[in-house]
């Protein structure tokens, strides 16, 4: 059994202590906003909140995350405190027309929003360090401007 | 056989619907330089219908977007070039992918390429010598940077155009008034005269009825009013939200997933396999043994995974299972020796100029195959329903994948259901002929009464590609005793899958360019820009060689060899300006530069690059300026650019794939590396402005860049780059000729 508390609900799972974060969302609870790119915790596409902070779903078992607070791409808005509304982030995402094919983009704004709360304003080097998700389109100049844009604020 | 002529008069189409709207479509282009393609395509024109635009009793518009949006911005762009033609308000606009459906086939695309070169991915469906759409009904592409240039002029447009002129006879009729006096803006008619106005939605009705125009007259640039404009991307929105669906997001309760192992050694066969481990693991239904490969299927996709582990299979040995990359480039290199090829480009006579030459000199080039790599892996998703099935993929053919199903599942094509979704990347992998993930899919899923959603991997994704030839060509050169340039000559392997990206823009008298065919196990296909990803590193680096061999400046030497090219020299000119090209830079830089022409499009770029202390490139900055035409949405333009540059850096610097024991040795994202944020460099666009019709972009972009990376390097370092990847290469050792040039 796990059990973690999802954009704000807790949920139960009859599921093996090790299947991936990943599995669980998309598999079992169907939230398909947390994608799979690798399966090694390396290009970032699966990135999650668990208690605020970034992580990869991909290599992290249900176990790990045993009552904690996950936040996945659909409740950052709420988290963020807006309901409906976009969180900052995602608003700075739609105004710098950042994604393209945007299958990465939902693990990219998780690693920003993340980044961004520990260090709200970070210089380019704190940037690089800081996003080391792979985008195969090539969004980084953008993802590079909403950031840089946020911490201007 | 004498086929009957076409009348050039178009077919347009319009059918009321239900509610009391209105569907327009076209399914013939204007007449165009393809003219002649036109011609002999055209009388297949008949069977098939193409509707674009419905126009709905609510004032609200659709426009159907017949292709696959992979982060281009199609749909918001050819959305733009029916509103403007119609002279809609942009916000009652809704854009809706066309459904896979023979009522939305495109052929525009092959209408567009007819004439000039068929990207492969059209080889099997166009009978290139006649130039005659084999299948026109299963066509639905989004590839080759056509969209716009074809299918947006050719159709899109010009529905648009015809719709509006429809919309104003129907209110000059309803008013008693000429249409002459009659205006349209924001989605309504005007008649100043009398002060009236009426909302489209009101005339849609009458639209149905009316006889379409056969020759809608589209508009003069200077009367847009949508296209031109850096307009927000209609599918942004549901990108940072997580709601965008994939392919891979397919989901349902009941739903079913499966893991797949193929043959490592392309062609070999499945010989055995023991599956009684794997069955005995939580939730595994089944292992299906296919012809080449196996998979394991279960109810959630990580047990499937797991489980696939833990079958024992083998595969029957083949001819190929000793074969390595160094074996592969022996044998290239060796049928260039022996091998003078088949003709692709001759002028003049090259092995006469280089008899008389004062100085021949030559260099052998070569690249390495390449993998796809989109982000979101491969997958299909089938649900078999008795004699009927649904199907979900990320596809760049929906039509053909529809078509590839149901001819696999032994079912017709009109009783499979494709589901629309966004697609995580194509970069080419998602094109047709590129069938092995959907076949396989298909196979496992008649096993069941279930959704199956069969997944590869992201080791597999990589090893069962369509790969990115690899490419060695031998080139030559030769002065005459004035220090002219006088011979260009090439020998490279093949296969041309792109016609003309061999072809060289600069005037030098003697050329030879002949392509040597070589066969090999691996299976390759379209890979973002095809040919020119290969043929720009050799052409814009040894011509750079020139240019050194002859203590040229290797800007000055293009801009005098392009005398007959002036969109070249004027692309090349903005980027070098730009860039800083001749004046200070910080010490230890260097400036590399190339321009090449692709899919319409003509790009230059330079590359702004320092070695770093550990000896390998930093590429600081590449400035772009792009002739791409009238560009139709500024912003996706600049950011179709950005991504092209980032996708071929990418491959100079770290994109291998290379072959061990028959099979690909990569297999994730450690060993096939991206670039990432931290070596992203600042990258600078400018959209040139030449008047010319629009061009492509999803390609363009991507062949010049590890040229002029490579011809900054040898500024740097006096070492000449002449095979790829170079990121992890140590340059430390050299010496910089910097200052010297």
């Amino acid at each position: 059994m796990a059990r973690f508390i999802l954009n704000g609900e807790m949920r139960e799972l009859d599921i093996e202590p090790e299947m991936p974060l990943l599995w669980a969302l998309r598999d079992e609870l169907g939230m398909t906003g947390t994608n799979f790119g690798c399966g090694i915790g390396n290009c970032g596409a699966c990135t999650v909140h668990v208690d605020g902070n970034a992580l990869r779903s991909c290599v992290t078992p249900v176990s790990v995350v045993e009552g904690r607070d996950i936040t996945t791409i659909e409740g950052l808005a709420s988290v963020a405190g807006g309901a409906n509304d976009l969180s900052p982030v995602q608003q700075a995402w739609i105004d710098y027309q950042v994604p393209q094919c945007g299958y990465c983009q939902s693990g990219m704004i998780m690693a920003a929003t993340a980044l961004l709360a520990r260090n709200p304003a970070p210089t380019d080097e704190e940037i690089d360090a800081g996003i080391t998700n792979i985008c195969r389109c090539g969004s980084y100049p953008r993802v590079r401007k909403a950031i840089r844009a946020l911490a201007s604020v | 056989m004498n086929k009957p002529k076409l009348n050039r008069r178009k077919f347009l189409l319009v059918s009321a619907v239900a509610g009391g709207g209105v569907l327009i479509g076209y399914a013939a282009t204007r007449p165009s330089r393809h003219r002649r393609a036109n011609d002999s395509l055209a009388s297949d024109n008949e069977r098939f219908v193409t509707s674009w635009i419905r126009l709905q009793p609510d004032n609200r518009i659709t426009v159907y977007v017949p292709h696959s949006e992979m982060g281009q911005g199609i749909h918001t762009a050819l959305g733009q070039m029916a509103a403007d033609e119609l002279d809609a308000a942009w916000e009652l606009v809704d854009i809706e992918q066309a459904p896979a459906t023979d009522l939305f086939a495109n052929d525009a695309i092959v209408k567009g390429f007819g004439g000039e070169l068929l990207p492969p991915f059209l080889m099997g469906l166009v009978n290139a010598s006649a130039l005659t759409v084999a299948r026109i009904a299963n066509l639905q592409i989004t590839g080759g940077s056509s969209s716009v240039r074809y299918t947006g002029e050719n159709t899109i447009r010009v529905a648009g155009a015809a719709a509006r002129q429809m919309l104003l006879q129907c209110a000059a009729d309803r008013w008693g008034a000429a249409v002459d006096e009659c205006t349209t803006e924001l989605s309504h008619v005007h008649h100043s005269a009398s002060g009236r106005s009426i909302p489209y939605g009101d005339l849609a009705e009458a639209a149905a009825e009316l006889e379409p125009p056969a020759e809608p007259v589209l508009k003069d640039r200077s009367q847009f009013t949508i296209m031109g404009k850096a307009i927000s991307r209609r599918d942004i929105p549901p990108k940072v939200d997580g709601s965008a669906p994939y392919g891979i997001d397919a989901h349902s309760e009941d739903m079913l997933y499966a893991a797949l192992r193929l043959a490592p050694v392309f062609g070999s066969k499945l010989a055995s396999v023991d599956a009684t481990e794997a069955l005995a693991q939580r939730g595994v239904r089944k292992v299906v043994e296919l012809e080449d490969g196996y998979a394991v299927v279960a109810d959630n996709y990580w047990r499937a995974k797991q489980a696939l582990e833990l079958v024992r299979a083998e595969f029957a040995p083949t001819a190929n299972d000793g074969v390595s990359s160094a074996e592969l480039a022996q044998r290239f290199d060796g049928a260039l020796a022996e091998d003078n090829g088949s003709k692709d480009f001759e002028s003049g006579d090259a092995d006469a100029a280089l008899e008389d030459a004062q100085d021949v000199f030559e260099a052998s080039y070569r690249v390495p195959y390449l993998a796809h790599a989109a982000m979101e892996p491969m997958n299909c998703t089938v649900h078999i329903q008795g004699d009927r099935a649904d199907l979900w993929t990320s596809t760049q053919d929906a039509l053909g994948i529809k078509g590839r199903v149901a001819k696999v599942a032994g079912l017709s094509e009109d009783d499979v259901t494709f589901h629309h979704s966004y697609l995580g990347g194509g970069f080419g992998r998602r094109l047709p002929f590129t069938w092995n993930v959907i076949d396989h899919a298909t196979l496992i899923a008649m096993e069941f009464d279930v959704p199956v959603k069969t997944i590869l991997t992201r080791e597999e994704d990589m090893r069962q590609d369509y790969y990115r030839p690899a490419v060695h060509s031998n080139l030559k050169a030769a002065f005459d005793g004035e220090g002219r340039v006088t011979v260009w000559h090439n020998r490279f392997t093949g296969p041309i899958q792109v016609p003309g990206a061999a072809h060289i823009p600069y005037a030098i008298p003697n050329q030879s360019i002949r392509v040597v065919d070589v066969d090999t196990h691996v299976p390759i296909a379209s890979w973002r820009s095809v040919d020119h990803s290969q043929q720009t590193f050799f052409i814009e680096s040894f011509i750079d060689e020139i240019a050194h061999r002859g203590r040229t400046n290797p800007y000055q030497l293009r801009m005098e060899l392009l005398q007959d090219h002036p969109r070249h020299r004027n692309v090349l000119q903005v980027a070098a300006e730009s860039a800083g090209y001749g004046s200070g830079l910080p010490e230890g830089r260097a400036l590399g530069i190339a321009v090449q022409e692709s899919f319409g499009s003509i790009a230059a770029q330079v590359a702004e690059v320092s070695i770093g202390e550990d000896g390998r490139p930093i590429v600081h900055k590449v400035t772009c300026a792009m002739d791409c035409g009238w560009v139709v949405n500024p912003d996706t333009a600049e950011a179709q650019i950005e991504s092209g540059i980032i996708f071929g850096l990418t491959a100079a610097l770290y994109g291998a794939i290379t072959i061990e024991d028959g099979r690909v040795v990569q297999g994730n994202f450690p060993d096939y590396e991206m670039l990432r944020m931290t070596d992203s460099p600042e990258i600078v666009v400018h959209l040139v402005e030449s008047g010319n019709a629009p061009g492509g972009l999803g390609e363009p972009a991507t062949p010049p860049v590890a040229a002029a990376v490579a011809n900054a390097i040898y500024i740097l370092t006096g070492q000449r780059v002449r095979e790829l990847p170079i990121g992890d290469r140590d340059f430390s050792t050299s010496r910089s000729l910097a200052g010297r040039i």
